[in-house]
């Protein structure tokens, strides 16, 4: 076989290479963006390319002041229901320094329910106010398996908190998780973006 | 023209391909340290090309006993000095299996406070071998709408010795867009360690 030689002009405008699929570990697959909206549903990507999903979020911002942001997973069918058991703790620290805490939260975690699960609680409405961070959702699409998964936002309160929340738990069902759902306690998500990345 | 049909071997050595899609995590900037320095900053690249941005730092080493490893945000000008409101915590264990504890630590966080924000604490150079490492997440340094929210979990090695795995999180309050983002120690120098600096795609 003859030698092939490269060049820049050679592999200029290619977009895929054989067997290539990704380069690096972690792959951008979708931007979904609110405007306010009611909820965000990411019903596409999620299947067995991957192990690992992280979906990013930045600046989400609620119409309604003081609501909580959650998520909710489908297990199949249309409806955003899975059964989920669930830990929940923050910890939280306010501008005027007059308050600060590690506490477990039992009024927001689930056992066994198919409620929307909340991530980040009482996030305010002023301008400048949001909550950000990330969530990871492990093989979604194992049918042998519970479902886990493991958040953590920090979450400009209305009541002028810095908090910290860490949410844990397992989609306690075998069947395959193929979309997420996001949406606020009461009333729109006004603006902000969720990113889905896959891990390689 | 011929069609050239490319297997792996031919591509072996190929480093770059013009338009080719790149992975999510895009290393920006690599502080590599390896004798004594004061800090460790990153002033260019942190703009409105990714809304996420990873800093990693790996055995950051202290030069001195008993510092803690902290991090500021530039919000316009020289200086780092962006008012926080922050949270910390942490557990922490002793290698002799005493002082198992987890807990709230409010003499590490910051209310609206324009100081370094301590990332993991109470490490030294007592041994050659302590170091800390971990993780921190800044969203959206470009946004003039919103506060700038960072999250960093660290495991590090305590002086007594010990080991802590460290939480801290919170935002920049203000609505300037951070542009730099510095790293110290509380005393003495940055020995020896890599901080890295990563964007995420969002495209």
């Amino acid at each position: 076989m003859s030698i092939v030689t490269l060049n820049n002009r050679a592999l200029k405008d290619a977009t895929a290479v054989g067997t290539t699929t990704g380069l690096g570990d972690l792959v951008f697959i979708s931007r979904s963006t609110a405007s306010s909206s009611s909820s965000l549903s990411i019903t596409s990507g999620i299947d067995s390319t991957y192990k690992e999903y992280i979906f990013v979020f930045n600046n989400i911002h609620p119409a309604t002041d003081g609501a909580n942001f959650q998520v909710n997973f489908r297990d199949g069918g249309s409806d955003y229901d899975a059964t989920k058991t669930t830990t929940f703790f923050n910890a939280f620290h306010d501008e005027a320094d007059a308050n600060t805490g590690l506490n477990y939260f039992a009024a927001h975690d689930l056992a066994q329910s198919t409620s929307f699960q909340s991530i980040s609680l009482a996030v305010g409405a002023d301008n400048d106010q949001s909550t950000s961070g990330k969530l990871h959702l492990f093989e979604p699409s194992n049918t042998t398996f519970v479902k886990h998964f493991i958040s953590q936002f920090d979450s400009y309160e209305s009541t002028n908190y810095s908090t910290n929340y860490f949410v844990a738990g397992y989609c306690n069902v075998t069947a395959a998780i193929d979309g997420v759902q996001f949406k606020f306690s009461s009333g729109n998500i006004d603006s902000g973006t969720i990113d889905l990345y896959g891990v390689n | 023209m011929a069609l050239v049909k490319y297997n792996n071997r031919s591509i072996l050595n190929v480093t770059a391909l013009d338009s080719l899609a790149s992975g999510g995590l895009n290393l920006l900037a690599t502080n590599n340290i390896t004798s004594g320095v004061s800090s460790s900053s990153f002033t260019s690249n942190i703009d409105s090309t990714y809304d996420t941005y990873l800093f990693k730092f790996i055995n950051m080493h202290p030069a001195s006993t008993n510092t803690h490893f902290r991090v500021n945000f530039r919000d316009g000008g020289s200086n780092f000095d962006a008012s926080k409101t922050t949270t910390t915590f942490f557990s922490r264990h002793k290698e002799d299996d005493s002082n198992a504890s987890l807990g709230y630590d409010n003499s590490r966080d910051l209310a609206n406070g324009t100081g370094y924000q301590d990332i993991y604490f109470d490490t030294g150079a007592n041994a050659s071998d302590e170091c800390g490492s971990g993780t921190l997440f800044l969203f959206s340094p470009s946004s003039t709408t919103f506060v700038k929210h960072f999250m960093s979990v660290s495991s590090s090695y305590g002086d007594t010795p010990r080991a802590y795995h460290n939480f801290m999180a919170g935002y920049c309050n203000t609505t300037s867009a951070i542009d730099g983002v510095d790293f110290k120690f509380s005393s003495g120098n940055i020995d020896s360690g890599v901080i890295k600096m990563y964007g995420l795609s969002k495209s």
